[in-house]
């Protein structure tokens, strides 16, 4: 008697456990995932129940029918990174973690430093590439960079560079001539461009005459260029320094249109000397039979 | 009694305010030379150019204006706003007839104290002594057209809505090029020079930190206004920070921070500094003499003078500034003098001047 008791007993556990596992939600998400694109769920059983939906940038709630297929759109899957999924039926719940992981490179920011740099450089000039998809996630995957820094007409120079961890970074060195160089970081279509502006660098070769005029002596120097032919760029200090028996006379003229001028007091015996920041230029001795 | 107390010291009050109306409306002759030259500037230090006036002598053929103008400046120059401190006399030389007085004037101006010495001439008039005072006659600029077409640095920064990738425009690149620490009067004192060596103006200013032999921080100080701040491209500046109190010997080392702004700028005026000569003064101190030229078009109404001396091997020795008190016309030379330590004077091998300039008509 207490054999079939415990029989039947045993029975309607297994039929109720049967009917419970009946109705509760099997929930199965691909691990891996692309940012934007739409999941599609299939949770099993009958009835209704809530879908919660956490990620980095998104919380969803949402009364959904078990056995009924469930979409999450892409637009609720946008941000990279660790989602968690639960679908809860009365004091029963299934839940399932995955992750989404960036889409195709789409955008990048671009860091070039310096914007203003002397021609002639070696690895002056430092580019750095972050590269995002579509949804400004960064792309963590390596992907090729393509950079090139152009000044007028002149060849590109270009590299290319992988990116590590979602960056990719270059150092060139600056230009011969000077100008406004075009850099360009490029990632698949799209593509940044920025402006390092490549200056004259120390006057070079700096050369001036003198001659007298009126009562004045009148000094002027050669067109002011540095050692790789640039003009130094107009506004740029020239100090005249003249020395006579009277003491000595100084003018920092300003290069205008490429040359400098200034006019000196007149001296029977002068020297006259030139000189641009710590490059010094020519001397010349005026009268005293020189 | 008790009432006799009151009414004297009423009495006495009214005595003392009726003598000091009088004494304020009439003028006392000067009966020696230096009373003459104390009463006169007395009256500067108040304002009282008429009365200051009083004390001049005729035979200095200068109208009430022009002494008034010479007293208190114009064009906007340091005088216009400075105001008598102190005058000190001194008889040089004298006879009955004749003295000559020594005034060290002290200013006090936007700037700080203003030092000026004159050496006046005092004569007898009518049984009372007057001041010869020597005008200083400028030369006019005829009316011109001066055409001015330096160059002038704008700047277009970067927007609040670029994004965070979008470069801004650099800091010019500034280096100091020479350094030196000296001991003097009880304070250490850091010398040097620092040029702007990029293609844009910058604003500059140099710091110090005084690191002492345990590590720690003595001082920390800047330059303030012994430096050119507004630096052109390869423009070169003198430096030099005090700091007063501090032993040498107790530093053991000096961290330099050079600072620069980018900054709108104009490349004019120039300023030619000429016929520069160390000299003595009539007082036997050194002064580095000269005279500043304006060779632009625009009136300078505070010229600021910096000196820098070197060494027969190019150390940079001293620093000096001084204010000049006239304004800068245009093509008009104006002459400038900054003291030089007597202590350095034989040391000096060249020296270097250059000139700030501050001018009301213009922002930078």
């Amino acid at each position: 008697m207490i054999r079939k008791f415990l029989l039947a007993t045993a029975f309607v556990l297994v039929c109720w456990f049967a009917v419970y596992a009946a109705n509760a939600a099997d929930l199965q998400v691909p691990q891996q995932m692309t940012a934007g694109t739409d999941l599609t769920l299939h949770p099993s059983g009958s009835g209704k129940a809530t879908l919660y939906l956490t990620g980095p940038d998104h919380v969803e709630k949402r009364g959904i029918r078990l056995g009924e297929e469930v979409t999450i759109s892409g637009s609720a899957l946008k941000a990279s990174g660790y989602y968690q999924v639960m679908i809860k039926s009365g004091s029963d719940q299934s839940a399932s973690r995955f992750f989404v992981s960036p889409a195709e490179p789409a955008n990048e920011n671009f860091l070039a430093r310096p914007s203003r740099v002397p021609v002639a450089k070696n690895d002056v000039i430092s580019g750095v590439a972050f590269v995002f998809d579509k949804y400004r996630n960064l792309v963590l995957a390596p992907v090729p960079v393509k950079f090139s820094l152009t000044v007028g007409d002149t060849a590109p120079m270009t590299r290319t560079e992988t990116t590590k961890n979602g960056v990719a970074w270059v150092k060139l060195g600056s230009a011969r001539k000077a100008g406004a160089a075009q850099f360009v970081a490029k990632v698949d279509d799209a593509e940044v461009r920025r402006v390092v502006q490549q200056v004259a660098s120390d006057p070079c070769n700096l050369r001036m005459k003198a001659e007298r005029r009126d009562k004045n002596i009148f000094v002027e120097t050669d067109p002011v260029r540095d050692c790789t032919g640039n003009p130094v760029p107009d506004g740029t200090i020239v100090t005249f320094t003249e020395v006579d028996s009277n003491g000595r006379s100084t003018v920092d003229a300003r290069i205008k249109r490429g040359i400098a001028q200034a006019q000196l007091p007149a001296s029977d015996n002068a020297t006259i000397s030139v000189a641009s920041g710590v490059v010094l230029g020519n001397e010349i001795h005026l009268g005293g039979g020189r | 009694m008790k009432r006799t107390l009151p009414i004297i010291m009423a009495v006495l009050l009214v005595v003392l305010v009726a003598a000091a109306s009088i004494r304020s409306g009439k003028l006392l002759p000067a009966t020696n030379p230096q009373g003459a030259v104390q009463s006169l500037f007395e009256h500067v230090k108040s304002r009282d150019f008429a009365g200051a006036y009083a004390y001049v002598a005729s035979s200095s053929n200068v109208d009430q204006g022009a002494f008034t103008r010479d007293l208190v400046g114009k064009d906007g120059s340091l005088r216009t706003n400075a105001s008598l401190q102190e005058a000190d006399t001194r008889v040089l030389r004298e006879n009955p007839n004749q003295a000559q007085v020594r005034a060290n004037l002290k200013w006090s101006t936007a700037v700080g104290a203003f030092y000026d010495t004159r050496d006046l001439s005092v004569v007898k008039e009518n049984g009372t002594w007057k001041v010869v005072w020597p005008v200083e006659k400028q030369p006019n600029l005829p009316p011109q057209v001066i055409p001015v077409n330096y160059l002038r640095w704008d700047i277009v920064r970067r927007g609040g809505e670029d994004d965070w990738g979008a470069q801004s425009v650099e800091a010019p690149r500034v280096r100091i090029i020479s350094m030196n620490a000296i001991e003097k009067d009880g304070g250490v004192i850091i010398l040097g020079e620092i040029v702007n060596e990029d293609t844009v103006p910058g604003f500059v200013s140099v710091n110090a930190t005084l690191i002492g032999n345990d590590g720690s921080t003595i001082g920390d100080e800047s330059s303030f206004d012994k430096i050119s701040h507004t630096l052109l491209p390869k423009e070169v500046s003198p430096f030099r920070i005090d700091f007063p109190g501090v032993k040498l010997a107790k530093v053991k080392s000096v961290r330099m921070q050079p600072n620069a702004l980018l900054v709108p700028a104009s490349a004019d005026p120039v300023i030619g500094v000429l016929h520069q000569r160390i000299e003595t003064d009539a007082r036997g101190k050194h002064v580095l003499k000269g005279e500043l030229m304006n060779e632009s078009g625009e009136t300078v109404n505070i010229p600021h003078v910096l000196a820098t001396y070197y060494d027969n091997s190019g150390k940079v020795v001293w620093v000096s500034d001084g204010y000049v008190d006239h304004a800068l016309l245009p093509q008009i030379p104006v002459s400038f003098a900054v003291g030089l330590r007597d202590d350095l004077a034989a040391q000096v091998h060249s020296y270097r001047v250059t000139v700030n300039q501050y001018s009301m008509d213009r922002s930078q």
